[in-house]
């Protein structure tokens, strides 16, 4: 088997740039006819590189929001991080903590999802940086894009491309699935609870994402881990 | 925009980067209980289905028929065991030309 490195990362990591693209373009465009200049709009991407904080600042800047708010805002929207990060370092290679300390600044939902449903064991620092890299660039680049030309794709392209990511959620689920009724318990359930927060409106859609994921998870282990004690052993 | 726009965004960047930085360096090295292991392991699968539903359903305002093509096509192509990549633009593919037509 050939080994996991960069390379292997960037192209692993290449549907999230494709399904970047439209949202990067679109956030561009959004800041320019908020007033953002060109810089200042692909700054955030580069500095902040997260995508539904971005268009919650962009909204919370025309309605004149408080600038702290919209700090305080954004470590809301992304407090699900802790739980990503925490699972993703089960997966990663035990590497030097200041390197583990930058690559951190590049995990987004859609890396950590291609990177936590890799079959290997653990996957190489140089493999997740490939992933990540390659999701920043079309990120911030795509910004710059959108700001520049102020215009934006075809109707019916972005509209469709609206699926690109949940497209590729659904292409690194599927596979796990198979013949795995552990792996289907877990998503099913999340995506019910999830559903069940959408649709009362209990709770936001960060805190919703990170409640059922955590449900879902704690259940499901107790679950089997109680399947197990039954059966006197290991699954 | 002023200079408490670049305030902002140092503040921005910072409230983002703490919770993706601290787990992944203070966990290094960790050898963390069975149980906190396994949920944690879990956590990949369960995300997803919470990211995927309903919002995957919800992609065009007002329109949860076009969220529904596009769900049953990706876990078509899904399960019929094409990689990633090929699930991502045949899914665009497939609700283009549905956009054109409908």
């Amino acid at each position: 088997m050939k080994k996991l490195g960069f390379s292997a990362g960037m192209k692993a990591g290449s549907s999230i740039a494709i399904g970047y693209f439209p949202i990067a373009l679109t956030f561009g465009l959004l800041a320019k006819t908020t007033g953002l200049s060109m810089l200042e709009a692909t700054a955030m991407s580069i500095l902040v590189y997260a995508g539904a904080s971005q268009y919650i600042a962009l909204n919370l800047l025309t309605t004149g929001t408080d600038p702290l708010l919209i700090v305080l805002n954004t470590f809301v929207v992304n407090i699900r991080h802790f739980l990503m990060t925490a699972s993703l370092n089960e997966k990663m290679q035990s590497e030097k903590k200041w390197k583990k300390s930058i690559y951190a600044f590049w995990v987004t939902d859609e890396s950590f999802s291609v990177l936590a449903t890799r079959k290997e064991e653990k996957l190489p620092t140089s493999f997740g940086v490939g992933v990540m890299l390659i999701a920043y660039g079309s990120w911030v680049v795509f910004t710059a894009v959108g700001h520049l030309i102020g215009a934006n794709l075809p109707a019916f392209l972005q509209v469709a491309m609206g699926i690109a990511l949940y497209a590729m959620f659904v292409g690194l689920l599927v596979p796990s699935m198979k013949g795995n009724r552990k792996v289907v318990m877990l998503a099913l359930l999340a995506a019910v609870i999830n559903c069940f927060f959408y649709w009362t409106q209990i709770l936001s859609t960060g805190w919703a994402l990170l409640v059922a994921a955590l449900v879902s998870s704690i259940t499901v282990e107790i679950v089997y881990a109680n399947r197990a004690k039954r059966k006197g052993g290991f699954v | 925009m002023g200079s408490w726009y670049w305030w902002m965004l140092i503040g921005m960047a910072l409230v983002t980067y703490i919770p993706r930085a601290i787990p992944l360096t203070f966990l290094e090295g960790k050898e963390l209980p069975p149980i906190i292991s396994g949920v944690l392991q879990n956590i990949p699968y369960a995300i997803l289905g919470a990211m995927i539903f309903p919002a995957i359903l919800l992609i065009k305002e007002g329109d949860i028929l076009f969220g529904l093509v596009g769900t049953v096509t990706a876990f078509a192509i899904a399960l019929a065991g094409a990689n990633v990549i090929i699930v991502v633009i045949g899914s665009i593919a497939i609700l283009s030309i549905y956009s054109l037509f409908f």
